[in-house]
């Protein structure tokens, strides 16, 4: 035997667990306004310390400070808390209307509304988002039609995709969201092709996309970062780390060994670490990483680090592997507070009129679901049944033809 | 008319897209300046530029999943996956995504992306360069899968799948790639020189997807093959001394049924040959149906002749690779009941 302690595996726990005291709240994080903002087109090698840094612009207080701030009207401002408070409004409504039988399945978006809503707003209409299920704020930004979504979520009759897909793994191609599949990561690389693509084709389009902290574990991610870093495809690649996949916490992902912006130093892509639960600060990142991609600087890795306030899904219990606290102690705070507390501050919002809007939104939202339901819900309506064999290639093959025979539609 | 071999029909067609079509471009490992492990792509990035044949990262799943993005940008871009073997790491990109994103987005993306890759064994490349993975292709439903077995059919075929608005995945008998091959391994190698079947045009032209090409005219049996197996077929049929019809699929989805249906019909009787493993091979398809859709005109059991139940070993490929005698002796069996 050596001298030589004996080997011993080690298995990521996180700090704290159910019936527990939650740790969030003492997690040290760089102030707003600390993180340095550098040029768009500086040299990569000049930017590695930003992805241990946090990207921050709205302090406690909901007061815009530091280098980061973005020059956005109050117009804008608003147009992106009501996409916010739309896509809450809009969850509350429909993992109720799961839970009264009415579709299979939910995914809540709770905790990270800034995220989608920030960075539609900044994107433009011919550029495209490879999204995640977490960010439905993107195409409430974009105005697409709540009834739609939620005939989606129904698998009515009038569903956009004809009943083919989950609920909310919608498509909307003329709002610049692609399509989306319940296999984590597989867009990621997609995203890099995509860009690859407008780059060949000297456009003017670049390409947003979206994975999870704990799908940077998959081969998609490191292959992406790959390819858009060989190929400097103009794309921002974004890990939303909301701590939380599943009931594995961050670090089984990696994340107790390095931040998930830090990532990107191997590739020599820039790494921007932000707060994801502060609209502006994600705004400005996005802007950064937008205007370095149109100037055929290449790609940025963006981790967003947020917070899953709500369960995984419907299927979902979080109190049963977290401390059931922990949202409300998350030390970033609650985006939509932030963004109002910020529009109050500037004399641009109040109190009474962010009750009016979110009433507004829940009957808005309660108006679209009513309309859907007048349509139908899962299983009292759906798309005709010979939509089944539409699509699966282009032209029907023989196989399509006769099946659909067979089952007589 | 030019004669080519497999390699400069394929090279051909690749020369003819990437001169008609601006959206087409090609990438995978090695394909750019080296032109290929095979030397398909040899050449065409001088000739058409860095920007339109390039290499890419050893990466087959960053491969498919980039030209998935391409494609649904509006390019058509050709990926080589350098061996079929390795394709593997790409299977969720082909399986979840390309296959699949037409339909579940309900027409809004699409992948019109061609997956270009040397398969098949008999060049002694043991286990992880001889696999014949087409089956695996065949049941994920919204990929097309084309194997030629000619030079003009390889050049056709494979235009025909750069310029089809699905996935399609080409599979290239490398065996075939110098001349064909019908398994008589301890006889001189032949080429494609001076052969009908090596006369290509050099222009665009195609041969449709999912039509069967009948080789071979006969009465008493029908066999099933394609790529390097449908000159194994001819070798065994020859040595068999039966009457019978020889049709090369070509694509093997979409599948022909139309034909296969009315030479099994006709001739009663029905052998399918394939290089990959039979439990769970294609063939097993190709059997259903014949026995679903002729079987009150066969007149014996429908056989299948294929690769053994093992991985493909180094050492004992003569013995794996089903060649013709294995054909014969299954035809005899055929026309015994």
């Amino acid at each position: 035997m050596s001298n030589c302690p004996r080997l011993d595996l080690h298995i990521p726990e996180p700090a704290s667990r159910p019936g527990e005291q939650s740790v969030l709240g003492v997690l040290v994080l760089p102030e707003a306004g600390e993180t340095r903002r550098p040029d768009t087109l500086a040299p990569e090698p000049e930017l590695r310390d930003l992805p241990f840094g946090l990207i921050r612009v709205l302090d406690d207080a909901g007061r815009a400070v530091g280098p980061w701030q973005p020059s956005i009207s109050p117009d804008r401002l608003r147009h992106g808390l009501r996409a916010m408070m739309l896509t809450r409004a809009f969850d509350e409504r429909l993992f109720r209307a799961h839970r009264q039988g009415k579709t299979s399945f939910y995914m809540k978006s709770t905790g990270e509304e800034a995220i989608g809503a920030a960075q539609s707003m900044v994107l433009g209409r011919g550029d495209m988002c490879f999204p995640t299920y977490r960010v439905m704020s993107w195409l409430h930004a974009r105005d697409y039609p709540v009834t739609e979504m939620v005939n989606q979520i129904f698998s009515n009759a009038k569903d956009p995709l004809k009943g083919r897909q989950l609920p909310i793994l919608y498509s909307a191609r003329d709002y610049g969201f692609y399509s989306l599949s319940g296999n984590v990561g597989s867009r990621f690389g997609h995203a890099v092709g995509w860009a690859m693509a407008s780059a060949y084709k000297n456009d003017d389009k670049i390409a947003l996309a979206y994975i999870g902290e704990g799908t940077t574990a998959e081969g998609d991610f490191h292959e992406a970062l790959t390819f858009a870093s060989v190929y400097h495809a103009p794309c921002i690649l974004c890990v939303t780390n909301n701590q939380w996949a599943i009931s594995s916490f961050s670090g089984i992902a990696g994340g107790d060994e390095t931040t998930f912006a830090a990532k990107a130093i191997a590739y020599g892509l820039p790494g921007l670490r932000v707060d994801g639960n502060d609209f502006l600060a994600v705004w400005a990142a996005t802007e950064w990483a937008a205007e370095r991609a149109r100037a055929n600087k290449g790609a940025t890795l963006i981790e967003l680090y947020t917070y899953r306030a709500g369960g995984h899904s419907t299927s979902d219990d979080p109190t049963k592997y977290r401390p059931a606290d922990e949202a409300e102690t998350w030390p970033l705070g609650d985006p939509v507070e932030r963004l109002k507390q910020h529009l109050i501050g500037l004399g641009e919002w109040d109190e009474e009129r962010h009750a009016a809007l979110a009433e507004e939104l829940d009957q808005q939202v309660r108006a679209a679901v009513k309309e859907a339901e007048a349509v139908g819900t899962l299983g009292k309506s759906k798309p005709p049944v010979s939509e089944m064999f539409e699509g699966v290639f282009k032209e029907p093959d023989w196989r399509v033809i006769e099946q659909r025979r067979e089952l007589g539609v | 008319m030019p004669t080519m071999n497999m390699i400069q029909a394929l090279n051909s067609a690749l020369d003819v897209k990437l001169g008609d079509d601006p959206d087409t471009l090609i990438f995978g490992e090695d394909v750019g300046y080296f032109g290929g492990v095979f030397r398909v792509t040899d050449g065409l990035q001088k000739k058409h530029g860095l920007k339109r044949c390039f290499d890419a990262p050893i990466s087959e799943g960053g491969i498919i999943a980039s030209a998935i993005g391409m494609g649904a940008y509006g390019l058509r871009p050709i990926a080589e996956i350098q061996f079929a073997d390795y394709i593997l790491p790409a299977f969720d990109q082909l399986v979840s995504e390309a296959a699949r994103l037409r339909y579940r987005s309900n027409g809004e993306f699409w992948a019109p992306i061609t997956v270009r890759s040397p398969y098949g064994g008999g060049i002694f490349g043991g286990q992880t360069h001889s696999q014949s993975p087409e089956a695996i292709f065949a049941h994920i439903t919204g990929l097309k899968t084309v194997i030629p077995s000619t030079p003009y059919d390889a050049k056709g075929l494979l235009i025909a799948a750069i310029e089809d608005d699905d996935p399609v995945i080409v599979l290239e008998p490398k065996r075939l790639y110098n001349g064909p091959f019908d398994g008589r391994h301890d006889q001189t190698l032949r080429t494609w020189a001076g052969l009908p079947e090596a006369e290509v045009p050099e222009g665009h032209y195609t041969v449709p997807l999912g039509k069967a090409a009948v080789v071979r005219e006969g009465g008493d049996v029908t066999v099933l093959a394609y790529g390097t197996m449908v000159h194994v077929a001819k070798a065994g049929i020859e040595d068999a001394q039966v009457d019978a019809e020889l049709i090369d699929l070509r694509s093997i989805v979409p599948l022909d049924i139309d034909t296969i249906v009315a030479s099994v019909t006709k001739t009663g009787r029905c052998v399918i040959l394939h290089e990959a493993s039979r439990f769970g091979g294609f063939g097993g398809e190709l059997s259903a149906l014949a026995q679903e859709r002729c079987f009150w005109a066969l007149k014996s059991p429908v056989q299948r002749v294929a690769g053994w139940d093992t991985p493909y070993p180094h050492a004992f490929e003569w013995d794996y690779f089903p060649g013709p005698a294995r054909l014969a002796a299954a035809l005899q069996r055929a026309m015994e009941d």
